[in-house]
């Protein structure tokens, strides 16, 4: 037999009810038979969901905190306590009740944004508009999304244009502008526009699910915090039993060794962290900053040594063209030259130099043959007779190729302004100079600021870029190491080297190219999740939108969970210490241990709902915060 | 090998997470189950050979903690 909650929710609240008018008859007619007879049936009523919750527990071979409770109760019956008795399996059950109620606050934030999945989709069949529930929706259905509806799979817009909210992904309100061929994602909200999209991935496979899934999963892994508590809390409850068995033995006082059995419920000990967790990881991904779990959170707040990838992560990682400068041929006529070799490139320098061809309304006539690449350097190919060389300094020194002062002065100066120069040569002659740079992100000089405000002492980047430019960089943001020229494996071995020099070092990267030194470090974050399962699966953090500003944020949300998680495993200890002294003392009675217990549980609980609001109400007791005090500011 | 995900109704003690899989965890066929207690959801990998969602549904319910779905 299985009692609902709804059920229980009565039977407490009958319970309850009884014990009032209890309370009432004592105060007419004390220690009359009617009273007795109240708090028989109140005991009762209150005690049976309890008692069979332990019975079937029992019946599975499993111990439970019911069954300590149950004989508690029954014995306090046996001796006449029936005050007792009634008041304990009432507190218990009520108890319950509160943590239930206040336990979906901590989890309100998981809630909130899972209420965002799409629950219909309109679908384009035959010519035809048809409403399906959301998960039906086939990869390469022709989904329709009117003005004001929620995106139902993510996929490319085939028609149509569209401000989109995309809250749900990236925690970011400020709709973004999408139209044909854009990437959209399931859950977002298109506020203006009607759109046509094509599904390319469904249900369980969109980014939103994985999410949920993520952030569901990252609410179970535990903190280390969490693995002492559970670890004491095994201890605990055996102990204490055993306690009052050997101490009903030796004073024969059955009333203690009830006491015992009731404060033996290692409630707010176990509960302690995991919901300050659950309340800080909930506040994160409702923010677009997926947190992989407590360990990672408590890693996170521990954090001195950032360490950043350059472009895509402090630059916006989409290089221009800055400068051209041509020698003996136009400004026009060297873009063209360069842009008809580089058309086959893959390399991103020579894609920005396409693009800005492209942009010039050049047209590209000349095909190139013969392509060489020269790995680290450039590229070589015939053009119209002549042979062209595209690349670096270097490359043109290997061909052999002169390369004058005013070049070389030129050269030195881009690149002291951070450009990286590109050399084209004809004929093993310098023709021209093309400068590209990719810029720094708007929102970085004040993220680095920000960051250095919330007690990170070293700021530092990785690159494989050139020292010059790196440099520039570097300056712009006040960023106080730069290692440059560093191929992919270079950025493991140094992460490496800065953890053993005994930092904690956390790794923020863009993703993919910078997966291996994210997995190495203490803690690796990577920007922008939206696009790949790379990324979801290296980083222990992910900023789920594009932007470097949530990085303070999620530092401070880190150290505030942490903070709040001490609070409540300070709490619960004390809690444990107070409640066996004053049984011992012989102050704290079934009924009023019982009553401790709950509220502790539920203090805590309301501790951690606090971390759902962050970051308003948060308090800082400095006594208790060890860690913050000892460290140099 | 397959993996299914049990909605229960929420599971507010934390003495449960251990009832629930350790009793789940004796069954044969279950090759792991884990309970999130945050989402009131029981994750388990089992060999479908030897059992079926219905049955660890069945034991969960025996257990006293009503499943949703």
């Amino acid at each position: 037999m299985n009692i609902n909650t709804k059920t229980r929710n009565i039977l407490t609240l009958v319970s309850g009810g009884l014990l009032l008018a209890a309370l009432a008859v004592y105060l007419l007619t004390p220690g009359s038979l009617a009273q007795d007879i109240i708090l028989i049936v109140a005991a009762i009523l209150a005690g049976v969901p309890i008692a069979i919750k332990a019975f079937q527990a029992l019946r599975m071979k499993a111990f439970s905190i019911d069954l300590l409770v149950t004989i508690a109760v029954v014995g306090a019956m046996i001796i006449g306590e029936y005050t007792e008795a009634a008041v304990v399996s009432f507190l218990f059950l009520f108890g319950h009740y509160l943590e239930g109620r206040t336990l979906q606050r901590t989890r309100a934030s998981l809630k909130s944004l899972m209420d965002m999945a799409p629950l219909e989709a309109t679908i384009l069949k035959n010519g035809e508009r048809i409403t399906i529930p959301a998960e039906e929706v086939q990869i390469g259905d022709h989904v329709i999304v009117q003005p004001g509806g929620r995106i139902p799979v993510d996929g490319k817009v085939i028609t149509g244009q569209s401000l989109i909210n995309q809250a749900a992904i990236t925690g970011e309100s400020v709709p973004v502008n999408k139209t044909k061929g854009d990437q959209v994602f399931s859950s977002t909200v298109s506020d203006n526009g009607y759109l046509e999209i094509l599904a390319e991935k469904v249900g369980d496979d969109t980014t939103f699910a994985k999410i949920i899934e993520l952030v569901e999963e990252a609410q179970e892994t535990k903190a280390k915090t969490q693995k002492f508590m559970e670890r004491f809390a095994a201890y605990y409850t055996p102990g204490i039993i055993i306690l009052s068995v050997i101490v009903g033995l030796i004073t024969l006082n059955v009333h203690l060794a009830l006491t015992f059995l009731v404060i033996a419920c290692p409630g707010a000990l176990v509960i302690s962290v995991p919901v300050s967790i659950v309340a800080g990881i909930g506040n994160g991904a409702k923010n677009g900053i997926l947190i992989k779990g407590g360990d990672k959170m408590e890693n996170l707040a521990k954090v001195n040594t950032l360490v950043f990838d350059k472009t895509g992560t402090l630059t916006k990682g989409k290089p221009e063209v800055t400068d051209i400068k041509a020698y003996g041929i136009s400004a026009d006529e060297l873009l063209q030259l360069t842009a008809e070799v580089e058309v086959t490139s893959e390399h991103h320098l020579g894609k920005t130099i396409v693009k800005k061809a492209e942009e010039k309304e050049l047209k590209l006539v000349h095909n190139p043959s013969d392509v060489e690449i020269m790995k680290g350097h450039g590229l070589r190919a015939m053009l119209n007779g002549q042979q062209i060389y595209v690349g670096n300094k270097s490359g043109a020194e290997k061909l052999g190729i002169a390369i004058d002062i005013e070049a070389n002065e030129y050269m030195l100066q881009q690149q002291k302004n951070g450009n990286t120069s590109v050399f084209i040569t004809r004929d093993k002659e310098v023709i021209g100079i093309i400068s590209i740079a990719d810029q720094v992100r708007e929102e970085a000089p004040a993220t680095m600021d920000q960051l250095r405000k919330t007690g990170i002492n070293d700021l530092m980047m990785l690159t494989g870029d050139n020292e010059l430019v790196a440099q520039k960089v570097a300056h712009q943001l006040g960023i106080d190491k730069v290692y440059a020229e560093l191929l992919p494996e270079d950025k493991v071995s140094k992460v490496t080297e800065l953890k053993t020099s005994g930092r904690n070092v956390a790794m923020i990267g863009d993703g993919i190219n910078d997966a291996p030194a994210i997995a190495t470090a203490d803690v690796g974050i990577a920007m922008g999740g939206t696009g790949t399962d790379v990324t979801m699966e290296t980083a222990d953090i992910i900023l789920m939108s594009d932007k470097l500003d949530k990085l303070p944020y999620a530092i401070k949300l880190a150290k505030a969970t942490i903070r709040n998680m001490k609070q409540n495993t300070y709490f619960s200890l004390i809690t444990v210490a107070l409640l066996l002294v004053g049984v011992l003392t012989d102050k704290i009675h079934l009924a009023s241990g019982m009553l401790i217990h709950e509220i502790s549980v539920i203090l805590v609980i309301v501790n951690a709902v606090r971390l759902v609001r962050f970051p308003k109400y948060q308090l800082r007791f400095k006594l208790l915060d060890f860690k913050t005090k000892t460290r140099k500011e | 090998m397959k993996t299914i995900r049990i909605q229960l109704e929420t599971l507010t003690c934390p003495s449960c997470i251990n009832k629930i899989e350790g009793v789940l965890n004796k069954q044969t066929g279950v090759d792991e189950a884990k309970v999130m207690f945050n989402s009131s959801k029981v994750k388990i990998t089992y060999n479908e050979e030897e059992t079926n969602p219905e049955e660890i549904s069945a034991i969960i319910e025996k257990l006293g903690y009503p499943v949703l779905s």
